[in-house]
C-alpha cells in the first residue's frame, strides 16, 4: 500500500490530514549533449545552427542497411563524466535499441544503455548555505540525441530537421535524494559546473545543451516509503526547473491534503502559463522493448585506458573552492561565484599572480566584469576566450588603486574605458588626466576655495554640526574632479575647521 | 555453348586473353536473359545499359592488362537487398516504393573496384523472410529445373539466375539458410561465410546477429574466387572482423586426406527424403574414399534451433523494420494524422509474413515476456553455439543435408507458415552459431531435381570447407550438369 492509497482511507478526516507536513522526494535526470566534433555514430559535424538537415547522412537519417560506429570520444568523455561524480567505471558496456515511433528518431529506436550502462554507483557533493549534502547518481550512460520536429503554423504540416539526430548525450540519473527545489537548483548548478570543468558539455540550457527532467513526489514527514512519483519534462531553465518544482509539489501537496489522490503520470511544464500539465499516465507509458543493439560490440574498457583518463583530469569545482579560500583567504561566497566557471576561475588565478590581492580582484571579477559578461552573452559560451577586459589589465587596475595612483572612484570609470579598448589602465590614466592628487599643497588651495565658497556651512559645523563634514567633502572632490586623494581631503580639511575655530 | 554458361574463372581466363570481351559475355548474358527469364522471373530489376558501360570499361583496363582481378569484367547479379548507388533496390517490398539508394553497400563497392559488372537486382522473399522467394511482393520466382517448383529461398532470385545461365555467379545474403538452401534447390555452390568475414554496411537488415553475405556459384572455385572478392574487415561494420583475408582460390586442391569429417546423427532423421539422405550419405563415402576420416558427433541441441531463431531473428527483425515508416522514403499512404499514417504505410507496405514476423518478435521483446522468450532464446543460443565447439574438437568439418527435401512446388507450403520455417532445420544452427557452411550439390532425387550437401566449419575456416568441396566436386560431374530450361 502507498501513500497514496493510506491517505484515501482518511480523506473523510480533513483535520487530521491537513496537519500533516509533507516532504518532497525528487530525483533529476539530467541530458548533457556532447561537446565532439562528430555525432555519436557517423561522421557527420555537431556543429550547431546549420541549416536544417545539412549535417546529416544515411547513417544518422536512418537509410536502409546503414550500421553504426560508435564515436570514441564519447566513451572517453562518459569515462571522464563517471570518474569526476565518483562513479564506477564498467569494464563491459551494452549499447540498447530503445524502440518507439517517431518523425524525429529516423531509424525508429534510439540507440542508447539500458542494462549495463558505463557509469554507476557515483556521487555528488553539493553545497548550499555553507552546508554540504551528499547527492548519489544511480547511473551515467550514453545516446543518441533525436532530431526536431518544427510544427509550421502556415501549413498544416510538420517538418523534421536531423542536424541534431545522432548527436551524443549523457543521460545522468540521480537517486531520489533532493528535499527541496533550492537542492535541485544546487545540484544542477553543481553538476553543470563538473560537465562545464570536463570540458564535455557547454551547459546552455537555453539551447538544449543541458536537459532536465524531474522525478518528484511527496510524502509525509518522518514516513520512510515513497509517495506517487510524477516525471516533469520540458524543463530548460534553472528558473523553469525551480519553478515547476515548486508548482508541483504545491499541487501534490494539496491534492493530499484535500484527500485527492495521485496517479503515477508524465506532466509537461508549461512556462508561459507557469503550471504543470498532464502528458500520459502510466497505463498508456510506452513499453520500449529494449534489447541489446546487435550491430555494435559489447563495449570494453580497459583499466588503462581509465587511468589515463584519471590522470588527465583537471581540478574540479569543490577542490579548486576549498584552495580558493585557503590559499587566497577568500570568503566562502566568493570562491563559490569564481570557481563556478573553470574560465573564470583561470582568469582570476591569472590576475592574482600579477597583483597579489585576491579579495580586490574577486570584489572586481563578481561585480563589475561579471556584469559585462552578463550584457555580452559571454557567460552563455563555455569557455569565454575574448575578455572585455583582460585578466592582466584588470590587475593593473586595482594594482593602480593600491598604490593611491587612483581612486577607487576613478578606477570605475578606467573600467569603462578599458572595455574592447587596447589601452592599458596607465595610459587610459594619463592620456585623461585622472591620477590621483596626492600633492598637500594643491589639495589645500582647493579646500581653501570651498571654504571660501561655503561660509555658512562653515559655521554650522564649527557650531557643532558635524554633518556637514560630508557635504563640504563631496565639494572638494567636485572642484578637483574627483582626483584629490580622499584621505588627504579628509585631514586637511578637518585641520583647517579645527583650526579656524 | 553459350558464354553465359561459363564460371568466373573459365571467362576470366577468356577475357585475359582477350579470347572474348566483357561486352560480348556481358551481350550474351542479356541474351540468355532474354530467351529464358520471361519464364523464371529470376530478376526485378535488369541494368542493362550500365552493364555494358561497365563492361566496355572492363575492356580497356583489360586491353591495357592495367589489372589482373578475376572479376575484371565478369557479369554477376545481385540479390535486391544489396544497396546499389542510383539503381533501384526494392527488398521485393512495396514499402521501398521505387527507392534509389544514395549509396553502395561496401560489397558491392569492392566489386566495382574489382572492374566486376552488374546484371542486374534478382528476386527474393521480401526481406529476405522466406524460404521459396514466393513471399515476394512483385512475383515469385520458378526453379530452372522444373518451373513448377520453387528455387528456395530468401535468395531465390539469385540462385536461379546463376543455375540459369542469365549471369555468370551471384551475390545473396543468408540469415538462416536463404543461401544455402536456394543453392540445394538450384544445384548451385551456395556460400554463408563465417559472421563477420563479410561486411554487412549496406545490406538491407533482417537479423543484425545472424545476416552474412556470400556468393552463389556454378562451382566451388568461383566461391573461392568471389569470396576473396568480398571479404575482410568495414570500419563502417563494427561486428565484421579484422582477421586477413586468406587467398582461398590457391589452398582448394590440397588433398582431403587425413581431414576428420564429422557426421551428425541428429541431422538425418524419419521424415527427411530418403534420397536426400542416400545422396549425403554417398557423398560422405567419396571423401572418406578420398583418405578423409569420418567421425560420429552429436548436436543435441539442434532441435531446439527453429524455435530459437524464430525469436531471435523475428525480434530483431521487428526493430529493423521500424525505420520504414512512410517518412523519410519509400512508401507512404494517405492519412489523415501520423498514428494513421504509420498505420496504414505500414499495412499496405509489408506483406503478410514480414507482418507476421515484425508481430512475433515486437511480442517476444515486450515487457514481461522478455526474459520468457528473448532472454531464453539467447541463452539457447549459447548452448548450439557450444553443441559446435564441442563436435569441432573432434573434426574439421560437419557435412549434412543442406535441406530436408529437394525442392517443393509452388503454393505447397505457402499456407502453412511452420511447415516453410522446417524447410531450414538443418541451416539455421549454423547462423545461430555464426559459423561458416557451403552447400554444393550432391545428386538428384527421383524428379530429376538436385540435391544439396552441407559442409559446415569452424569460426574462420573457410578455406577448409573450400577445399573438402572441392575435392568432392572434382570427383564428381554434379556440378557439369545444366538445366534444360522447359517452354512456359
Amino acid at each position: 500500500m502507498d501513500d497514496g492509497a493510506s491517505l484515501s482511507t482518511i480523506a473523510g478526516f480533513p483535520l487530521s490530514v491537513s496537519k500533516m507536513k509533507y516532504e518532497p522526494v525528487i530525483g533529476l535526470e539530467v541530458h548533457a549533449q556532447l561537446l565532439t566534433e562528430s555525432k555519436i555514430f557517423c561522421g557527420c559535424s555537431t556543429e550547431f545552427g546549420r541549416e536544417p538537415n545539412h549535417n546529416t547522412c544515411p547513417v544518422c537519417t536512418g537509410f536502409p542497411g546503414v550500421l553504426p560506429v560508435l564515436n570514441k570520444k564519447v566513451v572517453e568523455f562518459a569515462i571522464k563524466a563517471g570518474l569526476a561524480t565518483h562513479c564506477d567505471i564498467a569494464g563491459s558496456s551494452v549499447l540498447a535499441r530503445k524502440n518507439y515511433f517517431y518523425p524525429d528518431l529516423p531509424k525508429g529506436y534510439q540507440i542508447s544503455q539500458y542494462e549495463r550502462p558505463i557509469c554507476v554507483d557515483g556521487h555528488i557533493d553539493v553545497e548550499m548555505d555553507g552546508a554540504v549534502k551528499r547527492v548519489r547518481l544511480t547511473r551515467i550512460h550514453i545516446e543518441e540525441d533525436a532530431g526536431k520536429n518544427i510544427h509550421d503554423a502556415h501549413t498544416d504540416a510538420s517538418l523534421v530537421d536531423l542536424n541534431r539526430a545522432g548527436v551524443p548525450l549523457l543521460e545522468i540519473v540521480s537517486e531520489p535524494d533532493l528535499r527541496s527545489r533550492e537542492e535541485a537548483g544546487a545540484y544542477l548548478r553543481t553538476l553543470r559546473a563538473i560537465l562545464q570543468y570536463l570540458g564535455v558539455c557547454d551547459g546552455n540550457m537555453e539551447e538544449g545543451s543541458f536537459r532536465c527532467d524531474a522525478n518528484v513526489s511527496v510524502r509525509p514527514q518522518g514516513s520512510e516509503t515513497l509517495g506517487t512519483k510524477i516525471e516533469i519534462k520540458n524543463l530548460n531553465s534553472f528558473r523553469a526547473v525551480e519553478s515547476a518544482l515548486k508548482y508541483e509539489i504545491e499541487r501534490q501537496i494539496e491534492t493530499l491534503s484535500g484527500g485527492g489522490l495521485l496517479v503515477q503520470e508524465t506532466r509537461l511544464w508549461d512556462e508561459h502559463r507557469e503550471e504543470t500539465r498532464s502528458m500520459r499516465s502510466k497505463e498508456s507509458a510506452h513499453d520500449y522493448r529494449y534489447f541489446p543493439d546487435p550491430d555494435l560490440l559489447p563495449l570494453t574498457i580497459d583499466e588503462h585506458w581509465i587511468a589515463e583518463i584519471r590522470a588527465a583530469l583537471p581540478e574540479l569545482p569543490a577542490s579548486r573552492r576549498a584552495r580558493f579560500t585557503a590559499a587566497y583567504a577568500l570568503p566562502a561566497y566568493d570562491a563559490e561565484l569564481l570557481t563556478s566557471r573553470k574560465d573564470v576561475a583561470d582568469y582570476f588565478e591569472e590576475a592574482v599572480k600579477i597583483h597579489a590581492n585576491p579579495k580586490a580582484l574577486s570584489n572586481w571579477i563578481v561585480g563589475d566584469l561579471f556584469r559585462e559578461l552578463k550584457a555580452r552573452r559571454l557567460d552563455e559560451q563555455l569557455s569565454i576566450t575574448n575578455w572585455p577586459v583582460t585578466a592582466e589589465r584588470l590587475a593593473q587596475l586595482v594594482q593602480m588603486i593600491d598604490q593611491e595612483k587612483i581612486s577607487g572612484k576613478i578606477a570605475k570609470t578606467v573600467f569603462d574605458a578599458m572595455l574592447d579598448s587596447d589601452q592599458s589602465p596607465q595610459h587610459i590614466v594619463s592620456a585623461k588626466g585622472l591620477e590621483q592628487v596626492s600633492d598637500s599643497g594643491s589639495i589645500e588651495a582647493s579646500v581653501d576655495q570651498v571654504l571660501a565658497a561655503n561660509p555658512k556651512q562653515v559655521a554650522q559645523y564649527r557650531s557643532g554640526n558635524e554633518k556637514v563634514f560630508g557635504f563640504l567633502v563631496g565639494q572638494i572632490m567636485k572642484v578637483t574632479q574627483g582626483k584629490a586623494n580622499p584621505q588627504k581631503v579628509n585631514e586637511i580639511l578637518r585641520e583647517k575647521l579645527s583650526a579656524g575655530a | 555453348m553459350s558464354l553465359a554458361a561459363l564460371t568466373i574463372h573459365q571467362a576470366g581466363e577468356k577475357l585475359r586473353r582477350r579470347e572474348i570481351t566483357s561486352v560480348e559475355l556481358t551481350a550474351a548474358v542479356f541474351q540468355r536473359i532474354d530467351q529464358t527469364d520471361d519464364r523464371i522471373r529470376a530478376y526485378i530489376t535488369l541494368a542493362k545499359e550500365a552493364a555494358l558501360e561497365q563492361a566496355r570499361r572492363a575492356d580497356q583496363q583489360l586491353m591495357r592488362n592495367e589489372m589482373a582481378s578475376p572479376l575484371l569484367g565478369i557479369p554477376l547479379a545481385l540479390k535486391d537487398n544489396f544497396l546499389t548507388r542510383g539503381l533501384r533496390t526494392t527488398c521485393a517490398s512495396k514499402i521501398l516504393g521505387d527507392f534509389i539508394p544514395p549509396y553502395d553497400a561496401t560489397t558491392v563497392q569492392k566489386l566495382r573496384h574489382a572492374g566486376a559488372v552488374f546484371s542486374g537486382k534478382t528476386n527474393l522473399d521480401e526481406f529476405a523472410m522466406g524460404s521459396s522467394a514466393e513471399n515476394s511482393a512483385f512475383f515469385p520466382t520458378r526453379n530452372p529445373w522444373n518451373l513448377q517448383r520453387i528455387p528456395g529461398g530468401s535468395s531465390g532470385g539469385s540462385a536461379a539466375a546463376v543455375a540459369a545461365d542469365e549471369c555468370i555467379a551471384a551475390l545473396g545474403t543468408d540469415t538462416g539458410g536463404s543461401i544455402r538452401q536456394p543453392a540445394a534447390c538450384c544445384g548451385v555452390v551456395g556460400l554463408k561465410p563465417t559472421y563477420g568475414r563479410v561486411s554487412r554496411y549496406g545490406i538491407i537488415a533482417f537479423a543484425s546477429s545472424m545476416d552474412q553475405v556470400g556468393p552463389l556459384t556454378k562451382d566451388v572455385r568461383d566461391a573461392a574466387l568471389l569470396l576473396e572478392a568480398i571479404a575482410g574487415h568495414d570500419p563502417a561494420d563494427s561486428t565484421s572482423a579484422s582477421r586477413p583475408v586468406p587467398k582461398y582460390s590457391e589452398v582448394l586442391n590440397r588433398e582431403v586426406k587425413g581431414l576428420r569429417v564429422g557426421v551428425p546423427k541428429e541431422y538425418f532423421v524419419p521424415g527427411m527424403q530418403p534420397l536426400v539422405a542416400k545422396a549425403t550419405r554417398d557423398a560422405i563415402r567419396s571423401l572418406a574414399n578420398q583418405g578423409a576420416q569420418i567421425e560420429d558427433v552429436g548436436l543435441p541441441y539442434t532441435e531446439y534451433a527453429v524455435a530459437v531463431y524464430y525469436i531471435v531473428a523475428t525480434a530483431e527483425a521487428s526493430s529493423n523494420l521500424a525505420r520504414y515508416d512512410g517518412m523519410r522514403y519509400g512508401y507512404r499512404a494517405k492519412a489523415n494524422d501520423l498514428n494513421e499514417t504509420y498505420r496504414i504505410s505500414r499495412d499496405e507496405g509489408f506483406g503478410a509474413e514480414v507482418k507476421r514476423r515484425i508481430m512475433l518478435g515486437t511480442y517476444a521483446l515486450s515487457a514481461g515476456y522478455y526474459d520468457a522468450y528473448y532472454l531464453k532464446a539467447q541463452k539457447v543460443r549459447t548452448l548450439i553455439k557450444r553443441d559446435f565447439d564441442e563436435a569441432f574438437k573432434r573434426c574439421d568439418v560437419i557435412v549434412t543435408p543442406t535441406a530436408p527435401t529437394t525442392a517443393f512446388k509452388l503454393g505447397e507450403k505457402i499456407q502453412d507458415p511452420l511447415q516453410m520455417y522446417l524447410s531450414d532445420i538443418y541451416t539455421i544452427s549454423i547462423n545461430l552459431a555464426g559459423l561458416p557452411a557451403l552447400s554444393l550439390p550432391c545428386g538428384f532425387d527421383g524428379d530429376g531435381l538436385p540435391i544439396g550437401m552441407q559442409i559446415i566449419g569452424k569460426p574462420f575456416d573457410e578455406a577448409t570447407i573450400l577445399r573438402v568441396a572441392h575435392a568432392y566436386e572434382q570427383a564428381t560431374e554434379w556440378h557439369m550438369k545444366k538445366p534444360r530450361i522447359e517452354d512456359g
